[in-house]
C-alpha cells in the first residue's frame, strides 16, 4: 500500500486527482444541462418538475450525487493545497517584471475562475438544491400524482434581472475555466498524441463555449420572453 | 546605443537584495548581452565598485550556464540563451530589468547567480542508463525508428538551464524532468531502468520543492531549446504506469 500513498501524495498524483475529478464534473455539467433544457419546454414547468422529482428520488442518482459532492470538495481541496505549494515554490522574492503573454489568460487564472465558480455553486445550491431538499415546496399535480413545483422557484429567481445577470456572469467564468481545464485534464493524464490532440482541443473549446452558453440562455430566455 | 539597466544586487543568500540602476552610454548593437555586462563590469572594477555576478560558461548556447530574467522573460525577449542574445534585440534608450531566476529550489548565491544544483540531484536520482563494460557494440545494432530517435534527441537537447522553472508561474520543473525522463524512455537503452527512473526523478523533483504544472505552456514558449510539453504528458504517463505496475523496491534490493 506504500506505493498507493506515494502516488497520491506526489505532485503528479495530486494533479491526476485534479484531472479525474475535473473530467467527472465536466460530465456532470453535461447531464445537468440536459435536465435544465427542460425549462425551455412550454408546458408550465411540467417536464422540468418530473425530471427534478426523478433526480431527487432515484436511489442510483442519489449515490452519484453524493460522489459528485465529494469530487467537488476533492477538486477544490487539492487545488487549494497545490496553489499554496505553487506559490511557495516561487520563493519569498517575486519577479519585479513579469509578462505572461506566452500562455492563455484562462490557464494563468484557473484559481480565480475556480473561486468564482465555487462562490456561484454555493449560491446556486442554497437557492435551488437546498430549497428542494430542506424547505416546504409548492406542489403541482400531473395526472393525479403530486410533484414538488421546483419550476415555480426557478421562475421566481429567473424573474429577477440582477440574478440573471449574476448567473450569466458566472457561466462566463465556467466557460473560461473549461477553456483551459478540458484539454489540460487530458494533458495531465498523459493523453497527448499528435493524432488526437486537435480533436481534444476542438471538443474542449467547443464544450467551453456551447455548454455555458446554453446554461446562460435558459435564464435569459425566461427573463426576456 | 544608450541603455539603462536595473540590475538585482544581492550580497549573498542570507542578505536582502535590491535593484540598482546603471546607465551604459556606448553599447554596440552587435554586442551579445553578456558582453554588454562584461563591459559594464570592467567599468565598475575601474571605478573600484563591486562587479555584477552572473553565470556564464561556453557562450555558445550549449552549456546551460547562463540565465538572467530579462524584462519578464528568461533569457530575454528571444527564444534563445542569454549568451546568444544580442543588443540589437533592444531599442536605443530602453530600460532593461535584469533579475535572477526566482524559485525556492534555486536560491540566489549572489546578485544574478542562483544555485541550480537541485537539477543535478534530480538528474543523479535516475537520469542515466547503466551500461556494462565489454566489447564495443556495433553501430546501428539496435534498430530504432528515425522518428523515435528524433523525438528522443529533441528531448535530449535540454541543457538544464532552468528557464522553464523561471518562466513557470508555479516554478515547476516538470519540463526539465520530463525531457530527462523522455530521452531515455523512448529508447531501448533506457528500458531496463525505465520505471525506477521516473519514480525516483519525480520523487526528487518533489523533494526539491518545485511547484506543480498547471499546463499553461509558458515553459515551452520560453525554452531556449524548444522542448515540447508533449514530454510532460509522456512523463505523466510513464509515472502513472510505473507507480501502478512496478515492483515495490525495498532498500537493499528486497528479498
Amino acid at each position: 500500500m506504500n506505493w498507493f500513498i506515494t502516488l497520491f501524495t506526489s505532485t503528479l498524483g495530486r494533479k491526476l486527482l485534479m484531472a479525474l475529478t475535473g473530467l467527472f464534473l465536466i460530465l456532470f455539467l453535461l447531464i445537468h444541462l440536459i435536465g435544465n433544457l427542460q425549462l425551455l419546454n412550454d408546458d408550465g414547468g411540467r417536464s422540468f418538475n418530473v425530471y427534478a422529482e426523478f433526480m431527487s428520488t432515484n436511489p442510483l442518482i442519489q449515490i452519484v450525487s453524493k460522489g459528485n459532492f465529494f469530487f467537488i470538495l476533492l477538486h477544490v481541496g487539492i487545488s487549494i493545497f497545490l496553489s499554496i505549494k505553487n506559490r511557495s515554490a516561487r520563493g519569498s522574492e517575486r519577479y519585479a517584471v513579469t509578462s505572461g503573454n506566452k500562455s492563455t489568460w484562462s490557464s494563468r487564472n484557473m484559481g480565480i475562475l475556480g473561486t468564482l465558480v465555487l462562490v456561484f455553486l454555493v449560491i446556486h445550491l442554497k437557492d435551488f438544491w437546498a430549497a428542494m431538499h430542506f424547505t416546504e415546496m409548492p406542489k403541482a399535480m400531473y395526472d393525479g400524482v403530486e410533484y414538488r413545483d421546483i419550476y415555480s422557484v426557478v421562475a421566481l429567481w429567473f424573474g429577477k434581472g440582477w440574478y440573471v445577470g449574476l448567473y450569466v456572469f458566472c457561466m462566463t467564468a465556467v466557460g473560461f475555466h473549461l477553456w483551459h481545464g478540458f484539454a489540460s485534464a487530458f494533458q495531465t493524464l498523459g493523453l497527448n498524441h499528435q493524432k488526437y490532440n486537435p480533436m481534444i482541443m476542438f471538443v474542449g473549446r467547443a464544450f467551453a463555449i456551447i455548454v455555458p452558453a446554453l446554461f446562460a440562455w435558459i435564464p435569459l430566455n425566461m427573463f426576456f420572453f | 546605443m544608450k541603455i539603462t539597466l536595473k540590475i538585482w544586487r544581492q550580497k549573498d543568500s542570507n542578505s536582502k537584495g535590491a535593484f540598482k540602476t546603471y546607465v551604459c552610454d556606448h553599447v554596440s548593437p552587435d554586442m551579445s548581452f553578456l558582453e554588454m555586462l562584461d563591459v559594464l563590469n570592467n567599468d565598475l572594477i575601474r571605478k573600484g565598485e563591486e562587479s555584477i555576478a552572473f553565470d556564464h560558461d561556453c557562450r555558445e548556447g550549449i552549456c546551460g550556464m547562463c540565465s538572467l530574467y530579462i524584462n519578464g522573460h528568461p533569457h530575454g525577449p528571444l527564444q534563445t540563451t542569454t549568451c546568444q542574445l544580442h543588443m540589437r534585440s533592444f531599442k536605443d534608450g530602453e530600460t532593461i530589468t535584469i533579475e535572477p531566476w526566482r524559485a525556492k529550489a534555486f536560491p540566489v548565491v549572489k546578485d544574478l547567480v542562483v544555485d541550480r544544483s537541485a537539477f543535478d540531484r534530480i538528474q543523479r536520482s535516475g537520469g542515466f542508463i547503466s551500461v556494462n563494460t565489454g566489447g564495443v557494440p556495433d553501430a546501428n545494432e539496435i534498430p530504432i525508428p528515425k522518428k523515435i530517435a528524433d523525438e528522443a534527441f529533441d528531448a535530449a537537447t535540454c541543457i538544464g538551464c532552468g528557464a522553464c522553472v523561471a518562466a513557470c508561474k508555479n516554478a515547476s520543473a516538470m519540463l526539465f524532468v520530463s525531457a530527462k525522463v523522455s530521452q531515455f524512455a523512448l529508447l531501448p537503452q533506457g528500458k531496463p531502468e525505465r520505471k525506477e527512473r521516473v519514480e525516483k526523478m519525480v520523487a526528487q523533483m518533489d523533494e526539491e520543492g518545485f511547484g506543480a504544472c498547471t499546463n499553461t505552456g509558458a515553459c515551452e514558449a520560453e525554452c531556449p531549446k524548444g522542448i515540447s510539453i508533449t514530454n510532460i504528458a509522456r512523463m505523466n504517463r510513464e509515472y502513472f504506469s510505473a507507480m501502478t505496475t512496478s515492483y515495490e523496491v525495498a532498500v537493499g534490493g528486497g528479498e
